[in-house]
């Protein structure tokens, strides 16, 4: 596969802004490129800008609830930054809840979030 | 009931799924949908497309531009010759968490349409059809 | 659509019909029996210049020779008429707006009648003369229907409009502090009004970058459960986009229909009044507010 959604790397902290309309193989090649750029950075934060996606149905929601867990796993925190209203309202109807995801309006807000670590303390349960 | 338009699309691959998305987007914003409206279908639509691609083995998605009367609708149709659904009361009681069953999320995307419909039967393919008014 | 004043000869094949003949060779000709009928007609209060009248009228005529040139003179919907609908369609408007009412403007077309008809009878020589009148007068009577039609959902689109504009002033959602919002809700509020309100509350979160909204019903009188349901899915979608909604001026009645209903408000803060709530959205924003010392 010749594309890849680009990691940049901000101090201790992972940033990933999602452009595109993912395809399943692309939102898995991100969880798994993403998981392993932790382990290698010793990143104590992961930040996803969701701002530009007019959907995120069921897999890309498994996808970010995956990442969390497998950050938490690396004693990393992770905030998704930039939902849509129509995209929460329409996981709302869903019922899908995004177990472990702690959210934030942007990347100021997402980053504040990382950096004064309250992530652990806002995140749902999972 | 009047068909406007038809259009038949292949689900035969992720790239596919993609395709799906946004074809419907497409005839939504030409239906004049709102945007909470469109993005219920196209998520719905995510969700259908994949199952007919993972679990139906592969089939088809049917687009109609309905006209009722002063209402217009999107109708969508998706048909696979797969293994079928063995029980579609749990199926539709699925949540997206583990929690047994087969994980299709039927129940949601029902959530998310007007109008809901499935003919399946074990070895018999699965056809789900759903509709969304404005 | 700018139109310029006189037809172009082209060499074309022939009209189909008696009436594109007609039209055809004697364009200019029913265009001068029938411009007095119109200036007559305006001769009531005329709110427009005869110049533009005029032009109106010889834009019609133009128009109706094209469209008339093949064999449909019956549907007015197919592509050959399209110029000839948008030029009315704009017609409509153009004189709705002027305050010209749709009878009026109807009359406009209908006057076309009386010149055609005369020169259709004269020109007859194929002995179908009342066929012909019977063909032209549908037509007629069609093309100014349709003006009226246009007129009706021109006012259907301002109605609409006007409704929405409504709903908005009736719904604002206030800035009270960097990054705290509120919705004053105000009257009853049923599926359909809660829904949109609740849409543009979360498109304001996003606007303003505003982590906390109060949403205050102190002036709602009753909730029912799909009220209810509503304002816990405006609230988890909130959650979900990265803001916390606090809600405030739940009197007891509501309480009451609340717990009656059994509606599970989860972990959302409620407050009884708007102050309160303002006041724990000041804490959560880590800002606090202090009187001034006297000194």
């Amino acid at each position: 596969m010749s594309e890849h959604i680009p990691i940049l790397r901000l101090g201790e902290f992972l940033l990933v802004s999602i452009q595109v309309d993912m395809h399943d193989t692309l939102a898995l090649d991100l969880q798994d490129r993403l998981t392993a750029k932790v382990v290698e950075t010793g990143a104590r934060g992961v930040l996803i800008d969701i701002s530009a996606l007019d959907v995120v149905d069921s897999f890309v929601g498994r996808m970010l609830s995956n990442i969390a867990r497998m950050a938490s796993l690396l004693d990393a925190q992770t905030v998704v930054v930039g939902m849509r209203p129509a995209v929460a309202i329409t996981l709302v109807e869903l019922g899908l809840s995004l177990p472990r995801v702690c959210t934030a309006l942007d990347v100021d807000q997402g980053m504040r979030l990382l950096r004064t670590g309250l992530v652990e303390a806002l995140a749902p349960p999972g | 009931m009047v068909v406007r338009k038809h259009q038949v699309l292949p689900v035969k691959s992720e790239k596919d799924v993609v395709t799906v998305r946004q074809e419907v987007r497409r005839w939504a914003v030409e239906l004049a949908f709102s945007l909470v409206e469109q993005t219920k279908l196209v998520t719905a639509a995510s969700e259908l497309a994949r199952n007919t691609f993972q679990y139906g083995g592969g089939g088809e998605v049917q687009f109609e531009a309905l006209e009722n009367g002063v209402r217009r609708g999107l109708r969508l149709v998706f048909e696979d010759h797969g293994p079928g659904i063995p029980n579609v009361a749990l199926a539709l009681r699925d949540g997206y968490t583990t929690g047994g069953g087969l994980g299709l999320g039927l129940g949601g995307a029902k959530r998310l349409v007007n109008d809901f419909e499935i003919q399946t039967a074990p070895g018999e393919g699965t056809r789900i059809t759903v509709a969304r008014w404005r | 659509m700018t139109i310029t004043a006189d037809a172009v000869e082209t060499s074309q094949p022939a009209p189909e019909t008696s009436i594109g003949i007609v039209l055809d060779r004697f364009e200019r000709e029913i265009l001068a029996e029938w411009m007095p009928e119109i200036i007559a007609l305006l001769s009531r209060g005329s709110r427009v210049q005869e110049e533009e009248v005029r032009m109106q009228a010889r834009d019609f005529i133009r128009l109706l020779r094209q469209a008339t040139r093949g064999a449909n003179l019956t549907d007015i919907s197919a592509p050959e008429w399209q110029d000839l609908r948008e030029f009315l369609g704009d017609l409509s408007r153009s004189r709705g707006i002027q305050g010209f009412t749709p009878t009026e403007t109807a009359t406009f077309v209908f006057s076309l009648k009386r010149p055609l008809f005369e020169r259709l009878r004269r020109e007859n020589t194929n002995g179908h003369l009342f066929d012909e009148l019977w063909t032209a007068t549908v037509l007629l009577d069609k093309l100014g229907l349709y003006t009226t039609e246009v007129f009706q959902k021109t006012r259907e689109e301002v109605i609409a409009r006007q409704q929405e504009e409504m709903l908005e002033l009736s719904t604002p959602v206030v800035k009270l502090w960097e990054g705290v919002l509120a919705l004053p809700l105000i009257g009853t509020l049923d599926s359909s009004r809660t829904q949109v309100v609740m849409e543009a509350l979360l498109q304001k979160i996003v606007e303003t970058g505003s982590p906390i909204a109060i949403i205050d019903i102190t002036g709602v009188p009753t909730v029912d459960t799909l009220v209810a349901q509503h304002l816990m899915k405006t609230v988890s979608a909130a959650r979900l986009m990265g803001a916390e909604c606090i809600i405030s001026g739940i009197r007891p009645q509501i309480a009451q229909t609340i717990v009656h209903l059994q509606v599970d408000l989860g972990d959302i803060a409620t407050k009884a009044t708007l102050a309160d709530a303002f006041q724990l959205a000041l804490q959560r924003m880590g800002a606090s507010v202090q009187r001034p010392g006297r000194n």
